[in-house]
């Protein structure tokens, strides 16, 4: 995998060219070979639950989404891709004020589908906070009539 | 035999609207993205106006897969909330007057998530109405739908289980 830290302004460009995922903060660890990292800050202004503090739901989707795309663009002969669906099962609630860290992998595809299992941590790497599994389209190289 | 005179339409309607925006107006997320919620008797509609930082891809334009599963998640732990709060007000077990940011009832909890992206949201703005299928003591099973311009053209629809909590107020 591609380390960002030799190359900040790559990684820091594909979060940048995201509008909502700037929004959020998310920061890319890693990415290549059809796997991604990416992280998010905690922000009071993602609480999904005031009397806890705990980041919402939403905002852990949204992250999860991010990094499941992040993997299928990453996968060889990637050229786009998008969401056909997506679910997630919430396993704890995040501690506030940790970071949330998803781990997405791209383990199968076709020419015309992407099938990605993701995880999320806060800083406790034993139990996730969350893990998710998808399928994307896949607008690959390899298409007819393409180059 | 006499009815009970019934409540001015203004007190009634004061008193839903209250509670609808103690709920919504608590969740510092839902302030975030911009959702809004049109009440209609106990029928909600989300709406979630559009907004340059919704964006995912940026070329298409497109909203965020994430936004729209964040919409919809929100949209159905809402809906699920409102109709707890709704019962007890019209059985007069609740009032909504006593409800304040740290007397609210506890939103329910996330269990699982499902979304079906249908087409891709544009820049525009979006509105998700949610039903719920089932609810127990314990847990429920929520369906939310997803449209823009046309109703009867879904961008997105979801099912999600919840865990529903105590009946005890918020600590």
């Amino acid at each position: 995998m591609t380390d960002p830290a030799t190359d900040p302004t790559a990684a820091q460009r594909f979060i940048e060219a995201i509008p909502h995922s700037k929004a959020l903060g998310m920061r890319l660890e890693a990415i290549g070979d059809g796997k991604a990292v990416i992280s998010m800050p905690y922000d009071e202004r993602f609480i999904g639950d005031p009397s806890t503090g705990v980041i919402a739901g939403g905002a852990v989707s949204a992250l999860m989404d991010t990094c499941c795309g992040a993997a299928v663009m990453s996968f060889p002969g990637a050229r786009g891709t998008a969401t056909l669906d997506l679910r997630i099962d919430y396993m704890r609630a995040a501690k506030p004020g940790q970071r949330i860290t998803a781990r997405a992998e791209c383990y199968h595809a076709t020419r015309t589908v992407a099938f990605v299992r993701a995880t999320a941590h806060d800083e406790d790497e034993t139990l996730p906070v969350a893990s998710a599994s998808g399928a994307f389209t896949m607008q690959s190289v390899t298409k007819e009539g393409e180059a | 035999m006499s009815r009970p005179k019934p409540e001015p339409v203004q007190v009634v309607k004061e008193r839903r609207d209250r509670a609808l925006k103690t709920l919504v107006g608590g969740i510092p997320y839902v302030q975030f993205l911009g959702i809004q919620f049109d009440r209609r008797g106990d029928e909600l509609t989300a709406v979630l106006p559009f907004d340059e930082k919704l964006i995912g891809n940026p070329f298409l334009p497109a909203i965020h897969g994430g936004v729209t599963s964040a919409f919809l998640e929100i949209t159905a732990m809402i809906e699920l909330s409102w109709s707890s709060l709704w019962e007890d007000m019209e059985k007069g077990t609740l009032d909504p007057r006593a409800l304040d940011e740290s007397h609210m009832p506890r939103l329910p909890k996330t269990i699982d998530f499902t979304v079906d992206y249908l087409r891709s949201g544009l820049p525009r703005d979006a509105y998700a109405r949610a039903r719920v299928n089932r609810s127990g003591r314990r847990y429920a099973s929520v369906h939310v739908e997803a449209w823009q311009d046309n109703r009867s053209r879904l961008f997105a629809q979801a099912t999600g289980h919840f865990l529903i909590p105590g009946k005890d107020p918020r600590p």
